[in-house]
Formats: structure tokens, C-alpha cells, sequence
């Protein structure tokens, strides 16, 4: 048996090396492989990175800021295996279940320059990379083990063949191309105990979960190579989620960036994804009172009008999370808009101003009414 | 009055960015930078009953530290022997972030951290001994928020540490249950100790000297949990006048300074056998959050501000009072005691919670006693401070002395 296990590994390795025709995705059980291409969840084929046969790319409505880098999301259960549908939770996936999210740079017009976008406009198809268009930076793994999800980051080679565990992060220098303008900044990736800091959602159990494949973030079309569809129909057709309700019928969040959408519905969907994962009643920062839930009441849960509690040079000198009218004299923002590391929020995970995202949440504060006398 | 007064020290430390600033820190010329990887590895391989030995020296961070696993010990070899060193820190929000039970930090120095030194998010069993927090550049506004920072925490021992130079606090314990912190010292914070939105803390043999105030046990709206029953004794609270350098908005800046111990909307506070002297505002403050600049409409309903159940005994007192911190404070000693006199030991902003009054009285269990030999003044706040008196009298009665701390949780 464990003889046979071996070969299998073996031959899988010979086989989903990057750079290799196909991939083959497995579930490995224990250890943190040396290797991404161990996995088998992504392949490079004729200069494209892509899902391997059988994994399934998919995209959130409003994604996470990670310093404008783009990102490909993937899963793969295994054969005959579902994940059940959750309203309000991350569908519930089965042992076996790999996650992978691979962040990367559209490479600018000079060489050796990235950019925050392809300069000759998006990709039609998002779940395949044109290797030379793209650099790419990591790679994290979340495995659904027995015992719970593991997180386990790679980093990926010079040559974009291949990508190498490492557990103790890193500190990339970045230069990027953005709006017109060249941002310099530290690209952070993360070790491996840091996953915890958004991938333990609740403070009391500590367990690791993925944060983005919740009903409300993958509630949109995704064109899998044959036009839009729905992600929730179309991993229910595939039977790969089960329980699911019609799509018109499950929770969906606004795109933060679409102006056909109310003000007060993007900013929450920005707020939901980029914080509630520790700004909740159980999360790692319900120290702080503030809670940025999609359903989290306007009120001082919210923060409006809410004394800071232990944000220290956070606050900015300014009284209150919110203060409606005065984004200038809300604290919310002030840590949006810094890359202190003992002010900025979220904590982790972006060295850069998402200067959009400020201007979004500036307008939502600007037009709220009342004040804090 | 009080609340005049803290517009008018935030304004001030909005202008000035206080701080020592500017002095030489740790120098890190022959510093060790390959021992990060090193103990990155051992944070993330530890298993429960692991002891992560640090030897002498020092070490140079670049990113902050995390421990999520339960049962493990860190230790060095002293905390001027092994020093970790944050100068340079690029990245994370603490020194070292703890998300783990049984967790035990002992005999060497974080220094220098962007942010918090050590914070330790949840979690039960928490030791931390002989671990000195240090920004070595002086104190300053620019300095890290916290020392050693337990929030969300069960059975927390802190002992025979060193806190200097937080822009916050230097021992923080908050939204904690079954505290003890004892035999440290706390020097150049903004406050010294705080305990805030406790449940059963012991705060006793420390020093807090140099602080903008020496020992405060808070209250604060819309936490989870509200504190009371905290003990405050045997500790040296002495000349905490240095300014406020703290961040306007945070519940220490309206710490006026040459404040002793502090005492806001918190419950079932014993403070005795205290040796408190020198501290220039007041000796001991005892106010409600309707002094902080807090705003109505945020506060939930159910929040009780009112200081009640507080009892000061046994303690000794000397100077104090004598150069408090704002004009409005300052004024109020002229016109009371004269040029050269000074405030009261005891400093009372005056708010009492109206619903609980029997026939214009507290009820005898909640009342403020004051039992030494010290004057209190009641700065008349629900009036608008209008009529700031010395009323001795009315404080002088005793309470039940709460039960202990317990530190059942050590082997």
C-alpha cells in the first residue's frame, strides 16, 4: 500500500512537473510539499499558466486589496466529492479540498517593468496566464486536511517554472507602474504563522479557513471559455457544491468598482471583504469594538462615532472611527490611507494606499448624515 | 473643567509631536540578522511544550513575530542579555503576536517595535516575566502603542518586567479575567499600567515612576466586557508628570499629566498601601467617561459610567497637586488654594449616577470612601465645574475589601 502510494507520487511528480504538458491535482495528506507543482493544481502549457484538468478557476465580486496584484483563484475537490452550500459562511468543502491563489503583475511596455494593468487591456479569459505578459510572484495553498485547512505558501522562481515552499515570507522589493505613476514599495509576503492573522476568523477556535468562497463574494458570472456564467450554477451543474439555491436567491455583494451601484452598498462590499474577517464579533478584532459586517447595523458597531480603543498612533489624532460628513476627522480612514505598520489597516498584506478604495470610502463617509456632538 | 482641559492637551499634543526624539537608540553595528529566519522556523514548527531557548545577543528584526501554538515557551538569558531589536522593522503591527494558550515569554527585551512591542490576542495561562519593552530612543509620540499588551485573556500573570517609553501604555491588560501584575516597572509612558474592561486584576510591588499617570484602571463603551474588581496595592506611584505625548483620540490622552492612579467608570476599585507622591496634577483621579470627550450618541445604552465602588485606604501620600497639567486645572488651584498651594490628594470629577440615589444618597456599597488622611475635591463636572469643592467629609467611610487575584493557573 504505502509502497504503491510512493510510485503514485512518484509518477505524479514525472508527470505535473511545471512546465510539463498536463497537471494531475492531488490531495496531499500531510507535510508541506517542496514544490507547488507537487500539487497539481496549476499546469504551464504553451506559455500559459492554467488549471489543470478538473480544477476550476473562479473570481470574487470584491476582492481583497494585496497591492493591486492580480490574482488567479482556483479549486479542486476530489473526484466525487462536494462542497454544501452555506448562506452566510464559506461553503463547506470537503477533505481533499485545494484552494490556490496565485498573485502576479501584468508586465508593463518596458521590459522588466510591472504594472498594475495590462497595459494592452485585460485578458478575455482570467483563468489563463500568458506567462509572457505576466510575472508572478506566489502562490498559497489552502488544503483541507482532516484535522482542518492548512496554509502553505510558495514563492515562485526566477525562471517561472516552478514555485518553492517558503514558510518565513519575504520581503520582495516592487516597482509598479500605476495610474500614470511609479509606485516603490516592499511586497510582503507573509509567513506561514501570519496566514492566521485573516485566515483564523474566529478568535475562539483559532481554525484556519479560506476567507473569499462565501456565497456573497462568488455570486457573479466568470467566463469559463464559453461565455459568462453564474459560479454558483456553475459548480452546482458540475455537482461540485450541492444544497444551493438559484443564484437570484443567494446573497451577493456589489463590485466595489461599479458606479451603477449605490455608494453605501460598494462600500460595504469593500469594508466586508478587506476586514471583516477580523473586524467581527468573533474575529481576532473584536478587541476593538468595530465590526465591518455586511449586516453590521449603522451604529457604533460600525463605527460611528465610536471612541477608539487601543488603536494608539491609529487614531491619527482624529475622535472617532466615523465621523458622518468628516471623512478628514475619521480614524476608518486614516488608517485606509497610511502605510505605517502601527496605523495602516488591514495590518497585513499591502505595503501600498489602495487610493481607490480611499476615495470610495471618503464619498460613503462624506455623504452619511448626522453628526457625533 | 476636566473636559475643557483634555480639548486643550490634545490640541497641544496635535502642535508639538512630544518626545525626547531625536536620541540615539540601540546601536545595532554587529547586530545578528541571520537569527530571524532562525526563529521564524521555530515560531512556525513549535509544537505544545516546546521551549524556544534565545541565547545572549542581539538580534536585528525586519518583521514582526507570531506564535499561534499553545504550551510554548520563549526564553532568553535575561532581558539585557538577550535583546530583540525592531529598528528596522519594514513590516507588522506588533514584535511579537501571540494567538495561543499557555504561553509563557520570559528573561530578554523586545525593543524598539513600529507598533506594539508583545501582544498576546486571546488565550488563557499567559505568563510574561522578566521581559523589558523598551523604545530606546526616548519617549515619544512616534513610539509604539503598547509594552506588554494581554487583551482577551484568562489567567495573565506579568511580573518583574520593565516597561519604558510606550506612547500608550507600557503594561496593558485589557478585556482580560484573573490578572496579576506584580513587581514591575513602568517608566516614560504615556500610562504607566492600565487595566481596562477587566475582570479581577491584582496590581501590586510595582513602580511607576516618570509616566504621564502611573497606574489607571478604565472602563470603555461598546467592548464585550465591562471591568470591575481590580486591587491596587503596595506599589510606589510616584512623579508621573511627563507630558502626554499619547495620540489625541486614545482613552489615555485625556490623561492630564502628574496623575498618580487613575480610576474611570470603573467598579469595585481597592487602592491601599500605596506610596504616591509627587505626581503634580493629582495623587489619585477618580472620573467618568463623561470627562473623556466621549460622544453620546456612541456609547451603548447600557454603559455605565459612574465610578462606584471605590475604596482608598492605608495608603501614604506625600507632595502632588502642586503644577497641574492645563490652564483650566491650573486655574482651579490658584483660585482654590492660592498660588503656592495645591490640588487635593484626591481629585473627584463629581458624576453619579442619578437613578441609584436613595433619598439623595449612594447606597452605602457603591459609594467613593476615602479613608486616609487626604483631602478630595469634587471638580462639580455635572454643573459645568462650576462649583469645585473640597468636600472630605462626604468620602470618608469604608468598604469590603475584595477578593484576590488567583494564580491557581501556574503548576
Amino acid at each position: 500500500m504505502i509502497v504503491r502510494r510512493v510510485f503514485a507520487t512518484v509518477l505524479a511528480l514525472l508527470v505535473t512537473a511545471c512546465g510539463a504538458e498536463t497537471a494531475t491535482p492531488r490531495y496531499i495528506e500531510s507535510g508541506n510539499p517542496a514544490q507547488l507543482s507537487e500539487w497539481g493544481q496549476l499546469q504551464i502549457r504553451g506559455g500559459m499558466l492554467e488549471p489543470a484538468e478538473g480544477v476550476i478557476a473562479y473570481d470574487l465580486t470584491s476582492p481583497l486589496f494585496t497591492d493591486y496584484a492580480h490574482k488567479l483563484r482556483t479549486i479542486w475537490m476530489p473526484e466525487g466529492s462536494q462542497a454544501v452550500y452555506r448562506e452566510d459562511d464559506v461553503l463547506d468543502f470537503p477533505v481533499g479540498t485545494v484552494i490556490t491563489k496565485t498573485f502576479y503583475y501584468p508586465r508593463g511596455e518596458e521590459a522588466g517593468a510591472l504594472s498594475s494593468t495590462h497595459p494592452g487591456g485585460e485578458d478575455a479569459l482570467a483563468a489563463r496566464l500568458d506567462l509572457d505578459r505576466v510575472e508572478l510572484i506566489e502562490t498559497r495553498i489552502l488544503v483541507r486536511r482532516e484535522a482542518g485547512w492548512d496554509a502553505i505558501p510558495y514563492r515562485w522562481d526566477a525562471s517561472q517554472n516552478e514555485a518553492a515552499l517558503n514558510r518565513i515570507g519575504d520581503i520582495i522589493p516592487m516597482q509598479l507602474s500605476h495610474d500614470g505613476q511609479q509606485l516603490a514599495f516592499n511586497y510582503i509576503m507573509p509567513n506561514v504563522n501570519q496566514c492566521a492573522s485573516c485566515h483564523a476568523p474566529d478568535s475562539n477556535t483559532r481554525a484556519i479557513a479560506p476567507i473569499g468562497p462565501k456565497p456573497r463574494h462568488l455570486n457573479r458570472d466568470f467566463d469559463y471559455g464559453s461565455g459568462p456564467a453564474n459560479q454558483l450554477a456553475h459548480m452546482a451543474e458540475l455537482g461540485l457544491l450541492v444544497n444551493a439555491p438559484l443564484p437570484e436567491a443567494a446573497p451577493h455583494n456589489a463590485d466595489w468598482t461599479d458606479p451603477a451601484v449605490a455608494l453605501d452598498a460598494r462600500a460595504r462590499a469593500y469594508l466586508d471583504i478587506n476586514c471583516s474577517h477580523c473586524h467581527s464579533p468573533v474575529g481576532p478584532a473584536d478587541t476593538s469594538g468595530l465590526f465591518l459586517e455586511p449586516d453590521t447595523p449603522a451604529g457604533p458597531q460600525l463605527g460611528l462615532c465610536k471612541l477608539p480603543i487601543a488603536a494608539g498612533g491609529g487614531t491619527g489624532d482624529r475622535p472617532y472611527d466615523i465621523v458622518p460628513g468628516e471623512p478628514d476627522l475619521s480614524i476608518l480612514l486614516y488608517r485606509m490611507a497610511s502605510v505605517e505598520a502601527d496605523v495602516m489597516m488591514p495590518e497585513i498584506g499591502r505595503s501600498t494606499i489602495h487610493a481607490e478604495a480611499v476615495e470610495l470610502i471618503r464619498e460613503w463617509i462624506a455623504q452619511m448624515d448626522g453628526n457625533c456632538a | 473643567m476636566i473636559r475643557t482641559f483634555v480639548t486643550v492637551t490634545a490640541a497641544a499634543s496635535l502642535l508639538t509631536a512630544c518626545g525626547q526624539g531625536g536620541e540615539a537608540g540601540r546601536d545595532l553595528s554587529g547586530a545578528d540578522t541571520d537569527y530571524q529566519s532562525v526563529l521564524l522556523e521555530q515560531l512556525i514548527d513549535a509544537q505544545p511544550g516546546d521551549v524556544i531557548t534565545i541565547p545572549a545577543g542581539i538580534y536585528e528584526f525586519d518583521r514582526s513575530l507570531m506564535l499561534t501554538v499553545d504550551g510554548v515557551t520563549i526564553r532568553g538569558e535575561g532581558m539585557d542579555e538577550t535583546v530583540l531589536n525592531f529598528q528596522n522593522q519594514v513590516a507588522g503591527a506588533e514584535g511579537l503576536l501571540v494567538t495561543a494558550n499557555d504561553f509563557t515569554l520570559e528573561n530578554l527585551a523586545i525593543e524598539d517595535t513600529i507598533g506594539d512591542a508583545v501582544k498576546v490576542n486571546g488565550g488563557r495561562n499567559i505568563v510574561i516575566r522578566g521581559v523589558r519593552v523598551e523604545w530606546t530612543g526616548g519617549y515619544a509620540t512616534e513610539n509604539g502603542a503598547y509594552g506588554l499588551y494581554p487583551v482577551q485573556t484568562e489567567n495573565v500573570l506579568i511580573e518583574d518586567s520593565v516597561a519604558i517609553g510606550a506612547s500608550d501604555a507600557g503594561i496593558y491588560v485589557g478585556q482580560s479575567r484573573n490578572i496579576t501584575v506584580r513587581n514591575n516597572r513602568a517608566e516614560y509612558n504615556v500610562a504607566g499600567i492600565e487595566v481596562e474592561n477587566s475582570v479581577g486584576a491584582d496590581v501590586y510591588g510595582n513602580t511607576a515612576t516618570n509616566n504621564t499617570g502611573g497606574i489607571l484602571v478604565f472602563n470603555m463603551p461598546n467592548l464585550p466586557q465591562r471591568g470591575h474588581r481590580t486591587r491596587v496595592y503596595d506599589n510606589d506611584v510616584f512623579a508621573n508628570n511627563t507630558e502626554n505625548f499619547g495620540h489625541a483620540g486614545t482613552p489615555v490622552a485625556s490623561v492630564p499629566a502628574g496623575s498618580g492612579i487613575v480610576i474611570n467608570s470603573n467598579d469595585e476599585v481597592e487602592i491601599f498601601n500605596n506610596r504616591i507622591s509627587d505626581n503634580n496634577t493629582a495623587n489619585i483621579i477618580i472620573s467618568s467617561l463623561h470627562s473623556t470627550g466621549y460622544s453620546d450618541y456612541a456609547v451603548q445604552p447600557d454603559f455605565d459610567p459612574y465610578p462606584e465602588t471605590i475604596w482608598i485606604h492605608s495608603n501614604t501620600f506625600s507632595g502632588g497637586g502642586s503644577s497641574p497639567d492645563g490652564l483650566d486645572l491650573t486655574a482651579l488651584k490658584v483660585v482654590l488654594f492660592g498660588l503656592n498651594g495645591s490640588l487635593p490628594d484626591v481629585l473627584f470629577d463629581g458624576y453619579v449616577d442619578a437613578d441609584k440615589l436613595v433619598d439623595g444618597a449612594m447606597p452605602a456599597a457603591l459609594r467613593i470612601c476615602v479613608d486616609d488622611e487626604v483631602d478630595v475635591l469634587n471638580a462639580d463636572g455635572p454643573n459645568g465645574f462650576e462649583n469645585p469643592r473640597v468636600e472630605t467629609e462626604n468620602y470618608r467611610c469604608t468598604l469590603d475589601s475584595l477578593p484576590a487575584a488567583t494564580l491557581d493557573f501556574l503548576d
